[in-house]
């Protein structure tokens, strides 16, 4: 038998709270650290001088003003999915499923587009398109919460398969209202009548999302910190049998939360469809109910900061995007940079909750 | 009538991919890492594969190239493509701790991107005009399958005339689901899963099992994209053809209720559930048949419902499914 005393020369212990300044001079450094990987890489591939990459990758988001106003409805996108999933992550419970929640809002709004048309006055419809996809969302959600809170099913697993069923009946509607016939997709809708189309803000596209989106934001923060609701919200996720004996009801908490989550989602692809894209495609969320889960996670789950991290993304998924087409690369280089700099953010979570210690040598075993 | 004796082959070739996918999936939830990388790995798998046949058939006819070879150096080059990408999970979340489910899409992103990324520029290199990657020399060594196959009429068509790699997926199938039920280190491994502090405590490695059997299973899932572009496709690579399998492989481990026994008829099952729409007589109705392609992921959720309701013990998802371990928090 081998009876040598293991000494590591390292051990890792569980950090006390972290000033906020200090957690966020860690994860700028991972971010810098990110890019420098990324230039590296960049130029690797294409052979150009890294700050020629780093140029393009700004021009991509900031160089003209439609680009810039591009940048901020996306972003406005992205943080609307995102913040309509944290409370559902407070609570620990992962909703997957911001994607078809988010889609089968699309559906419904343009369901109303379509059907409606011509039977009902403008603003009928745009109200019948609000409540509609809302109330499609809540269900869409509604349902793996209810099985949770009932049964305890797995909620990561059952919204994750929720946004395939959703893709699917969204497909099936594009065959089904195809237009011109045979094309297989649905074009612009009443694209001559405008019938449910939102209203234009200072002529301005993307204003209406953007505004509507900060409101949300602003509510969803007092939501979570200063009410009722969010303390227990909080209370389940820390603990659910705390918050049984402090006599929240916990089934009801959850419902209640993956409902709000949903309908959340359901208003994301109202303004997709009603506001900006007034069409309807099976891709047309574009993967923001995943991308909304590191999102989510990075800000902490904290909605004002979430507004720095869904810059942060959308930055670097536009500015990939310009730096493949400048050097006619493919448009998924993009997402490879996006991938490297999230596992450099997310390795650097490590270092703000945990540290490491030297070991003194000489000590007791272990 | 329904023309089982084409389709049932066409469901088991489009089950197969599914079935690796599966079979790498469960051995990591076993572990109670709850892998959502898998539909990346499984691209990074494919693209590795492409990549290494690519080179080594650049510049070569058919009968230049060796058989031994032109099998080895995709196989090599997927495995270790995929494998990459499991140490990089584990790296993250058992070594790091970082959150499973977030460090997993982020793969997934990375994955598709790579694969995608390079499935393009691949065809840059080689200068042809063509729209996408062929290699239809390694593909056919890849399909090759016995010579009894063809001789045996019904019987051959419906068990002897696939590639190799099939078989290999089925063969590991059944020895992960042997190992995990019937062996000690399949009970070590079930353990962490289930209670990874009562494993630590009865002196089993809990970080050493959790990279073990996430490695081990992102470079089977990996050969589930090699299959997919060598056998299913022809040697053709099309950027995004593999589409949503890798999340139709985390399905399908829901649906064997994590065994992998249960997962060789069930991905055959589900590989007929995905391409039923092809067969189904509907005639001009095309949107109808977006419908049948929901089938799988309805009868995934009936089936982690009914599991949740009955709650029977054996049934359930590993206990610490999804949960990082850190022995401080005790």
């Amino acid at each position: 038998m081998d009876n040598k005393v293991r000494n590591p020369l390292f051990h890792v212990a569980k950090r006390a709270a972290l000033p906020w300044y200090k957690s966020w001079v860690i994860r700028f450094g991972a971010v810098l650290a990110a890019l420098i990987v990324c230039g590296l890489i960049t130029t690797l591939v294409t052979g150009e001088d890294p700050i020629a990459v780093y140029v393009s990758m700004w021009e991509g988001s900031f160089g003209t003003t439609r680009r810039l106003w591009v940048l901020l409805q996306n972003i406005a996108m992205l943080l609307c999915v995102s913040l309509a999933v944290t409370p559902a992550f407070r609570m620990r419970c992962w909703n997957l499923g911001g994607e078809g929640q988010a889609l089968i809002g699309c559906l419904c709004s343009a369901a109303c587009m379509i059907l409606l048309s011509g039977k009902l006055p403008n603003w009928a419809v745009i109200v019948c398109m609000i409540v509609s996809s809302i109330l499609a969302g809540a269900i869409w959600a509604g349902i793996p919460a209810f099985f949770k809170a009932k049964y305890n099913t797995n909620e990561t697993l059952f919204t994750l398969m929720m946004n395939y069923v959703a893709t699917q009946l969204v497909a099936y509607f594009c065959v089904v209202w195809e237009n011109p016939k045979g094309s297989g997709q649905i074009g612009i809708i009443n694209p001559n009548t405008q019938i449910g189309w939102f209203p234009l803000i200072g002529g301005q596209k993307y204003l209406l999302n953007i505004i509507v989106v900060a409101l949300i934001c602003v509510a969803m923060h007092i939501y979570l910190n200063y009410t009722k609701h969010g303390y227990e919200i909080a209370v389940v996720g820390e603990s659910e049998r705390t918050a049984r004996y402090v006599g929240i009801k916990v089934g009801r908490v959850i419902v209640r939360t993956m409902v709000l989550s949903g309908a959340l989602c359901g208003l994301a692809g109202l303004l997709l469809v009603g506001s900006t894209n007034h069409t309807l495609t099976p891709t047309l969320v574009e993967g923001r109910g995943f991308t909304a889960v590191m999102v989510a996670w990075l800000a902490k789950f904290n909605p004002i900061w979430m507004i720095l991290t869904s810059l942060l993304i959308v930055f670097l998924s536009r500015g990939a995007g310009e730096i493949a087409t400048n050097f006619e690369l493919n448009q998924s280089f993009g997402d490879i940079l996006t991938g490297v700099i999230l596992f450099f953010i997310i390795g650097s979570e490590f270092f703000i909750n945990y540290q490491i210690k030297l070991t003194k040598s000489g000590g007791k075993e272990e | 009538m329904f023309d089982f004796i084409t389709f049932i082959p066409r469901a088991v070739m489009q089950g197969i991919p599914l079935l690796l996918g599966s079979t790498g999936e469960t051995l990591t939830e076993k572990s109670g890492n709850l892998n959502l990388g898998i539909p990346g790995i499984m691209y990074v798998g494919g693209i590795c594969g492409v990549i290494g046949a690519f080179f080594y058939e650049a510049g070569k006819t058919a009968q230049e190239m060796n058989t031994f070879l032109a099998i080895l150096i995709p196989m090599l080059c997927c495995l270790a493509g995929s494998l990459l990408m499991g140490l990089l999970y584990c790296f993250l979340t058992v070594t790091l701790r970082a959150n499973q489910n977030v460090t997993g899409l982020a793969l997934t992103t990375f994955g598709v991107g790579f694969g995608n990324f390079f499935g393009g520029s691949l065809i840059k290199l080689s200068g042809s005009e063509l729209p996408s990657i062929i290699l239809t020399n390694t593909s056919n060594i890849f399909r090759r399958h016995l010579a009894a196959g063809d001789s045996t009429g019904v019987f051959g068509k419906l068990f002897l005339s696939y590639g190799f790699l099939a078989y290999v997926a089925v063969i590991l199938a059944l020895v992960i689901s042997y190992i995990l039920k019937r062996t000690r280190t399949g009970l070590h491994l079930r353990a962490v899963g289930e209670s990874p502090n009562t494993a630590d405590a009865a002196g089993i490695n809990v970080s050493r099992q959790k990279y073990a059997a996430t490695c081990i299973g992102s470079m089977i899932a990996g050969l589930g994209g090699l299959y997919y572009v060598m056998d299913y496709a022809s040697g053709m690579w099309t950027n995004n053809a593999f589409g949503d399998r890798g999340w139709l492989a985390i399905a399908l481990v829901i649906f064997t209720i994590w065994r992998p026994n249960v997962g060789v008829l069930a991905s055959f099952l589900f590989g007929g559930l995905y391409i039923l729409h092809m067969y189904i007589p509907s005639g001009m109705n095309l949107a109808v048949k977006e419908l049948y392609k929901m089938a799988p992921y309805v009868v995934t959720i009936i089936v982690l419902i009914l599991t949740s309701m009955r709650n029977k013990r054996e049934n359930q998802p590993p206990a610490s499914l999804g949960l990082p371990y850190f022995r401080e928090e005790r």
